[in-house]
């Protein structure tokens, strides 16, 4: 059995690797096989395993990719993962990459998508939209509908037809990978001094290149490794992170919030291991039973419309309570306008329940690590001095 | 043929006052609906459906032109500011921010009066990411029903029968229930039908209006003057005979300017010498409105076609109409079909058929820091338009209503550096020619 920092020394070599490899390994393995390439924040990934191929996240190219075409397609005033993921592209690193999935988020990632059809004809190239309306018979039928169109795409891609038996295979697969993703975050919940946070972002961002299968068989290898080692429980608060979901922080951004005397206890980095709340059924109509879950089960996130306004931020105080944090940090990309337009009514929910927060900007690039620690280790020791009992 | 006495006097055609008279009117029937026994919806200007909120008797008010007539007011600087004091960040819309700074204030409207509280937001999600979380935030603050309209954005560039089905069913089971509970009328298909019928109307003379800057010279300014043209077609007008009469008395002026051989009417009186055609790509910047247009006309720039004049609904490039025999599946092609709901490849498209259709000399991005939704990816299809047409491309960058985000000397700078660009590509590249 590997140890825990040797899993995570995996990981983060999987992480850094801006070459892909381990996707273009597994492409090269057997002719004719394909690889489609997702952004966050959601896409359904059982659909493109159904079909022999390997899901691919997107996430930027983060704080080791120099960015100089990337540039020279957004102005200033725009986030940097469009712009890091454009320079992955046009420098070759995404070649291998047979088709792209540009789900719905915000309006840079849905002009993204027009761009990649006009940069790169040849690759199949998605808008993926989702409803906003939860209704069986609008939205529901509506992304029944969408996914057979995304399916029908997707079998242009692999050459062959996405039979409804594929599809239930992929949806007990990426059950079971849902489900351990969960463990981790539970075991975390309740010992995080034994998953520090920076391990587990390394371990969950491992499932973006590796196949389910193995991702699934890693976490399993790490739930095991971390629960026999022995670390010392440190007189941190528990805090929850809100607001990363697209563009991703560096690594050493999480270290340093840890650093500073916080457990990140809960976080929304890569929903879409997790968005799915209930097991999908796999007996059935497969397509639409992804669609029930989507409308019915699904996580609360900025990119998503909350119908009820009594119900504006309570998925975030329900984390509060049920993974027992003492605050919330909000951590947004710059010029991130589902998280950042999202913040304040998110702040106002936590604020009338006595929750304390803060809030800081950074780019998948940011550098100074120092303003943070200790806006967070000022935030961590005002919960112990002066937090409740 | 209009001139101008003094340098500040705007010069009024009966056009212009027949609007200013419809929007006098328009909030003053806002800002007294309570005594008047009138509801109000709010709702935006791409995808808005002003067609079936009459059919309920109820008042549109619409946050962006609240924000615009801030802007031009020169009171959005401070109320965005108070909006970032209250937390919002300085990264985010500022069309959302006045609007929230605006109500903090008291929602003061044009005419110096309160604006009611809307007794219903109707969330029309086209186009624009935003506009889904602008109107939580005003959820959170009025705490009014809310009805969503989501409309799929166009990625594949054309409207599927899913994406109709989809927009006509929310129209159908949520919208219009939720008109009938908040405003005790029964839906009556037939008056929308006659809404419809005059919209077509009024747009068939709006898509004249706009087609008649091929002529050289243009008689219209299509960005500048276009925003004033666009007024009552995308706003609370469309669908009423206000309407239909205001675009056919602006068609009269302009068939008369076209006989006379006139160029646009400016603030500063008719145009006299067309030197620059182009065509620009995003909104205007509001807070300085009249010194911008002013760094064209001085310099003898007419725009002869803009992207921003088909934000609030596309009447030119595919021939859409709103249609009576088919009134809720033609404001579902409405809504899908507006500008900014359009994919890139489509917009390059667009651009591209009015630089040559319109004979332009070459094509202006004004990118807006606060919209995503126009600005991600300009810098693409600027190049891309620039490689199909072979015509010089410009870029320059404001905000809506941000004052901030103005810089007049770097945007005359880069405006007369462009113009001397096209100068000399017509001389093909060579020296200017010499006084004699």
């Amino acid at each position: 059995m590997r140890k825990v920092s040797e899993i995570v020394e995996f990981c983060q070599g999987l992480c850094e690797d801006l070459t892909f490899a381990a996707a273009r390994e597994w492409k090269d393995a057997e002719p004719g096989r394909k690889v489609v390439g997702y952004m966050p924040v959601y896409v359904p990934r059982e659909l493109i395993h159904a079909g022999g191929m390997l899901p691919l996240g997107i996430l930027g190219g983060g704080d080791n990719l120099e960015v100089i075409h990337g540039d020279a397609y957004y102005q200033s005033y725009i986030c940097r993962i469009p712009r890091s993921t454009v320079e992955l592209a046009v420098t070759k690193r995404l070649d291998f990459v047979d088709g792209m999935l540009f789900p719905s988020i915000c309006d840079v990632i849905r002009n993204l998508s027009g761009m990649w059809k006009m940069m790169f004809p040849e690759v199949y190239t998605r808008y993926f939209d989702v409803p906003q309306n939860y209704e069986d018979e609008i939205g529901g039928k509506y992304y029944q509908h969408e996914l057979m169109e995304l399916k029908q795409g997707l079998e242009g891609v692999c050459g062959r037809k996405i039979g409804d038996d594929d599809i239930r295979r992929s949806i007990d697969l990426y059950n079971e990978n849902r489900r351990l993703v969960n463990a981790v975050y539970d075991f975390r919940t309740k010992e995080p001094w034994k998953a520090p946070s920076w391990e587990v972002y390394l371990l969950i961002r491992a499932g973006m290149v590796l196949p389910v299968e193995a991702h699934s068989q890693l976490i399993e290898e790490y739930l095991d490794a971390a629960e026999a080692e022995d670390r010392p429980m440190r007189d941190n608060c528990r805090i929850i992170l809100q607001g990363s979901f697209c563009e991703q922080p560096p690594l050493n951004l999480i270290k340093s919030i840890e650093l500073a005397g916080c457990y990140i206890v809960d976080d929304d980095y890569m929903l879409v291991t997790r968005w799915l709340l209930k097991d999908v059924p796999s007996d059935g109509d497969p397509i639409r039973n992804l669609a029930q879950a989507f409308i019915k089960h699904s996580t609360e996130t900025a990119a998503k419309y909350e119908p009820d306004g009594a119900r504006k931020g309570k998925y975030l105080i329900d984390a509060v309570r049920t993974r027992a944090a003492e605050g919330v940090i909000f951590a947004a990309p710059s010029f991130c306008d589902p998280a950042l337009l999202d913040r304040p009514m998110l702040a106002n929910a936590l604020a009338r329940e006595n929750i304390s927060y803060i809030s800081f900007k950074y780019a998948e690039n940011s550098g100074q690590m120092q303003p943070i620690r200790e806006q967070a280790g000022t935030f961590a020791d005002t919960i112990k001095l002066w937090g409740e009992a | 043929m209009s001139t101008a006495t003094e340098r500040d006097e705007v010069v009024k055609e009966p056009s212009m006052l027949k609007q200013k008279e419809m929007i006098a009117d328009n909030y003053d029937r806002l800002t007294r609906a309570k005594e008047l026994g009138l509801k109000v919806s709010s709702t935006y200007v791409p995808g808005n459906l002003n067609e079936l909120v009459m059919c309920f008797d109820m008042l549109n008010n619409l946050p962006e032109i609240n924000a615009i007539q801030n802007g031009m007011r020169k009171k959005s600087g401070g109320l965005i500011m108070d909006a970032e004091k209250m937390g919002h960040s300085e990264d985010v819309c500022t069309y959302v921010k006045a609007d929230i700074g605006n109500m903090a204030k008291g929602a003061i409207a044009p005419n110096g009066k309160p604006m009611p509280v809307p007794d219903l937001l109707l969330l029309s999600y086209t186009g624009c990411f935003t506009f889904m979380k602008w109107f939580e935030l005003l959820r959170d603050q009025y705490g009014c029903r809310t009805v969503m309209l989501h409309v799929p954005y166009e990625g594949d560039g054309k409207i599927t029968q899913n994406m109709r089905d989809y927009v006509v069913k929310q129209i159908k089971e949520e919208v219009i229930p939720t008109f009938e509970e908040v405003s005790g009328i029964k839906f009556d298909i037939d008056r929308l039908r006659e809404n419809l019928r005059k919209s077509a109307e009024a747009e068939d003379n709006f898509v004249w209006v706009l087609e008649s800057a091929k002529n050289r010279p243009s008689p219209i300014d299509a960005y500048f003057g276009g925003v004033f043209y666009i007024g009552p077609i995308f706003t609370a007008f469309r669908g009423t005979q206000d309407a239909v009469d205001y675009y056919a008395i602006l068609r009269k002026e302009i068939e008369g300017r076209l006989a006379a051989g006139e160029g646009p009417v400016t603030p500063e009186g008719d145009m006299t010498e067309e030197k620059y055609r182009l065509v620009v790509e995003g909104p205007p910047n509001w807070t300085s409105f009249r010194d911008f247009w002013k760094m064209f006309y001085d310099e003898g720039a007419v725009v002869v076609a803009s992207t921003y004049t088909k934000v609030g609904g596309v009447y030119d490039y595919d021939g859409f109409r709103h249609d009576p025999d088919r009134p809720l599946e033609s404001l579902a092609d409405y809504c899908l079909g507006c500008y900014t709901n359009r994919n890139l490849p489509t917009r390059v498209d667009m651009i591209e058929g009015y630089i040559d259709q319109y004979q332009a000399d070459g094509f202006l991005v004004n990118s807006i820091k606060s919209c995503n939704s126009f600005s991600a990816g300009q810098l693409m299809m600027m190049r891309e338009v620039e490689k199909r047409t072979g015509k010089p491309a410009a870029f320059i960058e404001t905000d809506l209503v941000d004052p901030r985000y103005f810089s007049p000397a770097n945007v005359k700078n880069r405006l007369e550096s462009y113009f001397q660009m096209i100068e000399q590509k017509r001389r093909g590249g060579g020296p200017p020619a010499r006084a004699a």
